[in-house]
């Protein structure tokens, strides 16, 4: 169940244009050349995987100093609001740049993810790492490759089992972004984001709002 | 509030952008010379199957006098749709209206209305405290907010013009662009090739240059412009300048290539000290990578009888056809260049941008020549193909006749006059049905011409 819902969520962060897979066709279509698409890719998944595993590590690290329902209620509270605020605030995320190095553009790709709160978006999975006997935890534990529990208190098991989720959900945030890059690109054509683009922002927000009412009624 | 869908006006690439409908409005910025009332936004519709078709369907008088407006643009356009920052659910609904001489910034909403409603006023010294610049010019819509070019320092100081940068949410200044301007003063317009992180700017002259009228010392002095600049975009740092040489006085309009991938624009210069001609530059990205510019075009000065001249022009017994504007087509395959002073509009194949072909020339106003409107054949005209503006499906060519206040006084002393003429670019002819002119304009003068939905100086693509 977890597993499906990081997986889901890893998909649904792939999938929004402004999360990286745009900028892969636009760096490829500048110069004509599916390997510089290709090529963009994974420096985006790595900025994402780096914005991901720092709530992870952040939540692995408060969740060995406090009760895990402490965790789960500051967890969805944050949640709740800074989803309320992506709902409601006009402002967007602001970069200037377009001819970015591989590095820079995974820097651009930590920014936009950490600005858009993909990481916090997987705060019930990471706070049910610390709520020990939760199936959550169980299932991520094993999701990260990790046979042990992670049971609560265990900063280490909480640590990698954070990180296995991160890199679960990322995998599946590339695999996704990669196929609608290499489909746009060959195929189907960029007039297709002037019907197609929802704005993917606002649902954002609500599942993010979403995400921490899930923490608070785990908690 | 933000859409759902991306705002149909957005295109993400140049050739999308070619499929877009035809514009139902054109804005049109109009000035009172005297100052003695409100300059105003004209509101024009160019629908053909309209029974208001070529006629002034909307007008907003602006709140103060003496603003005179020149040019003006989108608080959003297609670079929203930029990868590296999309936000292609905001609305290009509002215009940034600056008064080049009051230095006033207006913000106008166009949306569900015609005459478009008046929604904030930055005022000069906001735009003094703040960014250190007067006399607003340019507007586009680019990465991290509006840019608005500006001829003049703050606080009376003459210069260094610049660029100052607008949210583009609140419209609030935020501040000065340049953090490093290296040896750039003068300042009028500028673009950019967007995913190359360049930004280009041309200069004209400082306030007391151009206020008060061209000042002939100063031109024979080869004292206004003539180079442009290179900026890194990201870094808002000065990279190059390339001088085309002092004889070739004010280099204003850049039209970069809208093809993202391609590395090249047009600018055109008034005129030549040396001959009067006229010319168009083209600047490219040499191999070396620095910046460089050639002469593509040149347009004779054309002689004429010094007692039909301004006393400004008898000394030298000839037109000077002054290239004030240039348009280049959003397929970058036709340039089109306005001869003020001769009352000229040429169109030019441009699909080798090193070699352009002279298609064809349409002749109306103009000094000596004061050639009618088809519309009119016996109403002699003066003023000339000044703002000159490309439908984004580039079928359409939109001109008005007045360059500058003080300006048009000198070159058209009996009066500039006021009219606004469409072409049909296929058949290069213009079109009988569409001539607003004299008392349409309610003694106003018309510059800038902007479309419903965008046009061909308006938008910057960053998909090819």
């Amino acid at each position: 169940m977890t597993l499906a819902a990081v997986l889901l969520l890893g998909a649904f962060h792939g999938l929004n244009p402004a999360m990286g897979w745009l900028f892969a066709v636009a760096r490829g279509l500048q110069e004509r050349s599916l390997d510089r698409l290709l090529r963009s890719l994974p420096a985006i998944a790595l900025g994402h995987l780096a914005s991901v595993a720092l709530v992870a590590l952040v939540v692995a690290a408060t969740g060995s100093l406090v009760t895990g329902t402490a965790l789960a209620i500051g967890g969805g509270a944050v949640l709740v609001g800074f989803g309320l605020w992506r709902l409601l605030s006009r402002r967007h995320f602001r970069w200037v740049g377009m001819r970015l190095s591989l590095w820079q553009l995974a820097c651009w790709s930590f920014l936009m993810s950490s600005a858009h709160g993909a990481g916090l978006m997987l705060l019930p999975v990471f706070t049910s790492l610390h709520a020990g006997g939760h199936a959550g935890g169980h299932a991520a534990g094993h999701a990260g490759g990790h046979a042990g529990h992670a049971v609560s208190g265990g900063l280490g098991h909480a640590v990698s089992g954070g990180l296995g989720v991160a890199a679960l959900h990322t995998l599946a945030m590339f695999t996704v972004a990669g196929v609608i890059a290499v489909v746009v690109y060959k195929v189907a054509g960029l007039a297709v984001l002037r019907r197609a683009w929802f704005n993917v922002d606002r649902m954002w927000a609500v599942a993010l709002v979403a995400a921490g009412v899930i923490t608070l009624a785990a908690a | 509030m933000s859409l759902w869908t991306p705002d149909p006006t957005f295109y993400a690439s140049p050739r999308d952008a070619a499929d877009a409908p035809a514009e139902q409005l054109a804005y049109v910025a109009a000035f009172d010379r005297s100052a003695a009332r409100p300059d105003a936004l004209a509101v024009i519709d160019t629908d053909p199957s309209s029974p208001g078709y070529g006629t002034v369907a909307g007008w907003t008088d602006l709140p103060n006098t003496g603003d005179e407006l020149h040019h003006f643009g989108w608080n959003a356009c297609s670079s929203a749709l930029c990868p590296n920052a999309p936000h292609p659910h905001v609305e290009r609904r509002y215009l940034v209206v600056p008064g080049l001489r009051s230095s006033r910034i207006h913000i106008y909403d166009t949306k569900d209305r015609i005459s478009p409603e008046l929604v904030k006023v930055i005022e000069p010294e906001t735009l003094a405290r703040r960014a250190g610049y007067s006399r607003p010019h340019t507007v586009h819509c680019g990465p991290e907010g509006l840019y608005v070019s500006a001829l003049g320092g703050a606080g009376g100081a003459e210069g260094p013009g610049g660029i100052a940068v607008l949210d583009h949410t609140t419209f609030e200044v935020v501040g000065q662009w340049e953090l490093d301007r290296g040896p750039q003063y003068l300042a009028y317009d500028f673009w950019w090739h967007i995913n190359q992180d360049v930004l280009i700017s041309s200069e004209w002259g400082t306030p007391s240059m151009i206020e008060d009228g061209l000042v002939g010392e100063l031109l024979l002095g080869r004292k206004y412009g003539h180079k442009l600049h290179f900026w890194d975009l990201r870094k808002r740092a000065h990279v190059q300048e390339v001088d085309l040489g002092d004889e070739h006085q004010m280099p204003l309009e850049l039209r970069p290539a809208h093809d993202p991938t391609r590395l090249y624009g047009f600018v055109g210069v008034v005129v030549s000290v040396a001959d009067l001609s006229a010319s168009v530059w083209l600047w490219h990205h040499a191999d070396d990578g620095r910046w460089q510019a050639r002469k593509v075009i040149s347009i004779p000065a054309e002689p004429a009888d010094p007692d039909l001249l301004p006393p400004l022009l008898k000394p030298f017994g000839a037109v000077p056809p002054l290239v004030t504007d240039i348009a280049l087509s959003v397929d970058d395959r036709r340039l089109y260049v306005s001869c003020w002073g001769t009352g000229e509009i040429k169109q030019y194949d441009v699909s080798d941008p090193y070699r352009p072909v002279e298609l064809g020339a349409l002749r109306v106003g103009g000094i000596v020549g004061r050639t009618p409107h088809p519309a009119e054949p016996a109403l002699p005209l003066r003023g000339g193909p000044q703002m000159v503006e490309v439908s984004r499906d580039g079928r359409r060519v939109y001109l008005t006749n007045s360059l500058y206040g003080a300006w048009d006084d000198q070159f058209y002393p009996e009066g500039v006059g006021a009219w606004m003429a469409r072409i049909d670019t296929d058949a290069f002819a213009f079109d009988p049905r569409f001539f607003p002119h004299g008392d349409a304009f309610r003694g106003l003068r018309p510059h800038q011409v902007r479309l419903q939905g965008g046009d061909a100086s308006s938008d910057s693509y960053c998909y090819p």
